[in-house]
């Protein structure tokens, strides 16, 4: 596979002028990072006026998150969240590996304005977590901030999972409540925020706001995978030079299930993923081309979401099997006579299983056959009744077209 | 009060069922569905039967 190439639109300041190349202390500071800035109680103010919402997936708005965890009895900790465990998405990544003094400083900040007395970057890749290391020994900062490698699952991101793991758990997600916020890292009140997340209050202290832009993933349709910064609001359509024949995309990572075609000229804002019945998420799209059956794309994300349960909650490991076994085989049209069945179950279990395990997975899993149903129900009544050629030719694997790297080497090289 | 499931402890035993059909649900793999509704207060006692008898104390009676 490729490696992704970048696009930086919008303000440009969460990417960077050379987002090529590994940031210095001296070109991060020359760009206003390091610097005193504003009070905790100001940069606080100005998260609420920016209205900046959470970049890991939830779109929950920082400054409520900061306000939950601040108004209660320290000691306070706060978590970076660098996991990326949603295999579509690079921008975390990316950011961590080429601007690590940005994601520390973003990191010290909310440090400083909830009253945590240390911080953690939980971070599942190897190379972001040297670069974060390098660059903490170089600038060191007022806070202990310590780099905590996280293992590569999906779930490992889930803010309890990570809570868990820091604590010398396994990574894996609880049961709410409690939620982070009441009872985290040692059982104190903690922020657990996305480090692109971080990077936006980093850079809001600098005076160079990037509120209104996000870094998103686009992969699929047979072309290199794309990381770009853009305003919210552009629609996909608006990054791609060249016309793209798009029959429709995975939304959100594999967390916000289906979208046609139309999806090309949704604005890239939360509310309107939501709008459209998906989920913006983390900023991972993957896009259908003319080759890809939805069927088999459905199949390949349930299946790879079947694998990746943390096997704790039955009801996930049975209800993400279900699915995941009733959609291969309607791509495969294995036991045809089944097919009516296979559909009636499907139907069920996407309306019965959300909200039922302890972690988002298994919502995932009912999203992404839900909304297969709902669009493409026809279709899938066709496989039904005779074989998909396009599922045939590039039947279901468990997600492998899916992944996008990087894998190494990967820009940008070199120490921060 | 409410029934709260522990999802990642339940293990299908459907005690909890058999002790308080009218407050948990079992779906089709047997895993408690506790009702989303508050328990009547007449019922309270069923409720802290069925939290009690769970082998593997998934089951709790809390305010939210």
């Amino acid at each position: 596979m490729t490696e992704p190439s970048i696009l930086v639109g919008g303000t440009g300041h969460l990417l960077g002028p050379a987002p090529h190349t590994v940031e210095h202390l001296a070109a991060y500071r020359s760009r206003g990072g390091n610097r005193t800035g504003p009070t905790p109680d100001e940069l606080l103010d100005l998260v609420e006026e920016a209205e900046l919402l959470g970049r890991g997936g939830a779109a929950f708005p920082l400054a409520l998150k900061l306000r939950s965890v601040r108004e209660r009895p320290g000691p306070r900790v706060v978590v970076a969240n660098g996991a990326e465990g949603e295999p579509g998405s690079v921008k975390d990544r990316h950011l961590m590996r080429a601007r690590p003094y940005l994601v520390l400083d973003g990191l010290r900040r909310a440090c400083e304005v909830i009253g945590a007395d240390r911080g953690y970057l939980y971070v599942a890749d190897p190379v972001a977590a040297e670069r974060l290391r390098a660059a903490l020994a170089v600038a060191p900062p007022p806070v202990p901030i310590v780099v905590v490698e996280a293992v590569s699952t999906y779930v490992a991101g889930e803010e309890s999972a990570a809570v868990r793991f820091l604590d010398g758990g396994p990574a894996l997600p609880t049961a709410k409540p409690p939620r982070v916020f009441e009872r985290g890292v040692g059982g104190a009140p903690t922020l657990v925020a996305n480090v692109e997340t971080l990077a936006h209050l980093a850079l809001l202290a600098a005076g160079r706001s990037a509120a209104g832009d996000l870094l998103v993933t686009v992969a699929g349709a047979g072309q290199p995978p794309l990381l770009a910064e853009v305003p919210l609001g552009t629609p996909l359509r608006e990054l791609f030079s060249r016309p793209r024949a798009v029959s429709g995309a995975l939304v959100g990572g594999m967390f916000g299930g289906l979208l046609d075609e139309k999806v090309l000229d949704l604005p890239l804002i939360p509310q309107a993923y939501a709008a459209a019945g998906g989920a913006l998420g983390c900023g991972a799209i993957w896009l259908l081309g003319p080759e890809d059956c939805p069927v088999t794309v459905a199949a390949d994300a349930v299946g790879y979401l079947a694998a990746e349960s943390a096997r704790q909650c039955g009801i996930c490991v049975s209800g993400t099997r279900g699915l995941a076994d009733a959609l291969t085989a309607l791509a495969t049209g294995a036991d045809p006579g089944a097919g009516a069945e296979r559909l009636a179950n499907l139907a069920r279990w996407s309306a019965g299983l959300p909200g039922r395990g302890a972690c988002g997975l298994l919502d995932a899993a009912a999203r992404v056959a839900g909304s297969l149903l709902r669009l493409h129900g026809a279709l899938a009544e066709q496989h039904t009744e005779r074989p998909c050629p396009a599922c045939l030719a590039h039947p279901p694997a468990a997600g492998a077209r899916l992944l996008v790297p990087p894998t190494e080497p990967y820009f940008p090289q070199g120490a921060p | 009060m409410k029934l709260q499931l522990d999802p990642t402890a339940c293990q299908a035993y459907g005690l909890c069922h058999e002790e308080a059909p009218n407050l948990v649900d079992l779906d089709e793999w047997g895993y408690a569905q506790p009702r989303a509704t508050e328990v009547p207060p007449g019922e309270q006692a069923t409720a802290e039967a069925a939290v009690r008898i769970c082998p593997n104390a998934a089951l709790r009676l809390a305010q939210r």
